[in-house]
């Protein structure tokens, strides 16, 4: 493990191309009232541990990773976010994780779609570098046609550039 | 093959039912007449366009009803077509006479120039025993008093709103000097439902949004449809396992299948104008490249090779050239290169980003999108001179040429609602309007005038 750390860091310095202080929160705030919540760390026991549930109550947000305009590079918080999922499917070898990419909606339709597999792929590239094997791993994208935040706003298009780790039970 | 021109038509005796109507099957459009040349087009050319004359109100198979009621579709028709286009003031046969048959080719000249109508464009229907229908089309200076070009066809009931568009056709070509372009259809993407959740299926129309067709049903998202030059297949991107492919939908037996095998994403399926062959891009490990194939199937060729997204491709209409986007400068620009991948050039320098660049069918323009702030339709020349912008919205893209290079069609995306539409606008910029589509649409791609 200390390997892969220390990759990772190397990683960290090569890819942080940017400081990125227009991208979305990495931790998004948990839902208001949040009555059906499952990021409840300790575990309630109604989460079986390795299923995607698992991941996505362990990870609290760090499943989705965000972008700059136009850009792909894994920043600081992206690494920590990709640690933590990586960290997670080395526990768990034997499943398999999709990433998926997406583009806020100011972009052209095509481009987008490969701006969408290039952030895709980026993220799996550091999951990779960090120990997870690549055949665990693939990518899709959507460009801008599956958007989370539906606002035409600078704050909903951080939100909407992302690349999301969904493992499959 | 369906329409049938009608060369008999242009002796007065072709009207009488008895005579024999010489057919054959027309590779092209309407003959033009010889005549002088008009000058300079009027742009506010006042058309009288009144309900087509019939000897007689037969019932037809048209969705129209009897050939009166046809002869009073077919002007609304042409009138539309005109009206739209931006170039001309028509009249409609709402307020105007309607001809007796036997003034189809003599015109009362004096009315129609008490009615201060500059040209007159009037015609007949009538129903054949086989079912079909001959429409006659016929264009008047009503000032000089001088008929200035005719043209007829005969039909299948099915398709009686061609006619009309090739007659409007007839008198756009006449009057602007340009080709004409009405008779042509349009693919596009037909999106219902919200923002985050669109159903995108594959639909088809007229080039005046008639003749409506759904071609997919919408459980599997649709984007970025291509009409062959023939009409008979439609490239489009459809998902699979979560990943774009590209297929190939055959209208004739409504089957469509993948073009290529791939684990890869496939994007930005293109034809050549020939129909020879078929561009397409695929994403591997986060680089996107463009290849060319032959459309009947074999080896695909790499035509960029450059670490970036290189997308999309639009051929000169001799095929000899592809303009294409890439961001290998760091940003979409558009480049040009030739057909083979050779010579690639950046041709975009306009500060901002240039995207989906579609070579016009004329060769003289480029149209694309200019990314600077908001989303524009802009065309330049080959070379990248002369640019201008013809919108100005918060989010215009996709620009697709009207067969004969002068009118553009591109989607408009309205801010935070997310609603698209199909636009139109002509080269000038200043004659702009949104299709009439029964719900929302984007990806337009019009197909080129139909023979």
């Amino acid at each position: 493990m200390k390997t892969q750390t220390a990759i990772a860091a190397a990683l960290a310095s090569a890819l942080a191309l940017s400081a990125c202080s227009h991208k979305a929160p990495k931790i998004l705030p948990p839902d208001p009232g949040g009555s059906v919540s499952t990021d409840t760390s300790a575990g309630t026991g109604a989460v079986t541990p390795g299923s995607q549930a698992d991941f996505i109550a362990q990870l609290m947000g760090q499943d989705t990773v965000y972008f700059d305009t136009d850009q792909y590079n894994i920043d600081a918080a992206d690494q920590q976010a990709l640690a933590a999922q990586a960290a997670w499917l080395n526990k768990y070898p034997a499943k398999r994780a999709t990433i998926q990419g997406h583009t806020d909606e100011r972009g052209t339709r095509e481009y987008n779609l490969a701006l969408g597999e290039r952030r895709a792929n980026a993220a799996k590239n550091y999951l990779v570098s960090l120990g997870v094997d690549a055949s665990r791993l693939t990518t899709q994208t959507f460009g801008k046609d599956q958007p989370v935040a539906m606002e035409s706003t600078e704050e909903a298009w951080a939100k909407n550039r992302r690349a999301v780790t969904i493992t499959i039970d | 093959m369906t329409v049938k021109k009608l060369l008999a038509l242009f002796c007065a005796a072709a009207l009488l039912p008895s005579t024999v109507l010489a057919q054959q099957t027309a590779p092209a459009v309407s003959q033009e007449v010889d005549e002088e040349v008009v000058g300079n087009l009027d742009n506010d050319a006042k058309i009288a366009i009144p309900a087509f004359a019939t000897n007689a109100d037969t019932p037809t198979q048209t969705s129209a009803g009897g050939t009166s009621a046809l002869g009073m579709s077919l002007a609304t028709v042409i009138y539309g077509d005109l009206k739209n286009n931006g170039l001309f003031k028509p009249t409609g046969p709402a307020s105007l006479p309607r001809p007796a048959l036997a003034q189809v080719q003599a015109p009362d000249y004096p009315g129609w120039q008490g009615r201060g109508s500059d040209m007159l464009l009037q015609g007949y229907v009538r129903a054949e025993t086989d079912g079909n229908v001959t429409v006659g089309c016929y264009l008047y200076d009503v000032s000089l008093g001088q008929q200035l070009a005719k043209a007829g066809w005969t039909v299948p009931p099915g398709e009686w709103r061609r006619a009309a568009h090739k007659c409007a056709d007839l008198v756009y070509s006449r009057l602007s000097g340009e080709n004409p372009f009405f008779d042509s259809r349009i693919a596009y993407i037909a999106e219902t439902g919200p923002k985050g959740h669109r159903m995108k299926r594959l639909a088809v129309m007229d080039s005046d949004g008639a003749n409506h067709t759904y071609l997919t049903t919408g459980q599997a998202t649709a984007l970025t449809p291509r009409y062959s030059p023939d009409y008979k297949q439609i490239l489009y991107l459809s998902y699979f396992n979560g990943s774009p492919r590209i297929y190939i939908y055959d209208l004739a037996s409504k089957t469509q299948k993948l073009l290529l095998q791939s684990p890869n994403p496939l994007f930005a399926p293109r034809w050549s104008p020939d129909g020879k062959w078929i561009l397409y891009s695929v994403a591997i490990a986060g680089n996107t490249d463009i290849y060319r194939m032959p459309s009947n199937g074999g080896s695909a060729v790499k035509l960029t090779n450059s670490p970036g997204i290189d997308i999309g491709g639009s051929f000169s209409p001799d095929g000899s050239r592809i303009v294409f986007e890439s961001d290998r400068s760091g940003s979409q620009q558009v480049y040009v290169m030739d057909a083979s991948g050779g010579g690639q050039k950046r041709i975009s320098f306009f500060g901002g980003r240039a995207a989906t660049p579609e070579w016009s069918p004329r060769g003289d323009q480029i149209a694309f999108t200019h990314i600077a702030g908001n989303f524009r339709i802009a065309v330049m020349d080959p070379s990248g001179g002369s640019m201008h912008y013809l919108t100005d919205s918060w989010q215009d893209e996709a620009p697709t040429w009207a067969p004969n290079g002068r009118v553009i069609q591109f989607f408009r995306t309205a801010r935070t609602s997310g609603q698209t539409g199909i636009w139109q606008v002509d080269l000038t910029g200043k004659n702009e309007r949104k299709l009439d589509t029964p719900g929302d649409g984007a990806d337009p791609a019009w197909g080129p005038l139909r023979p």
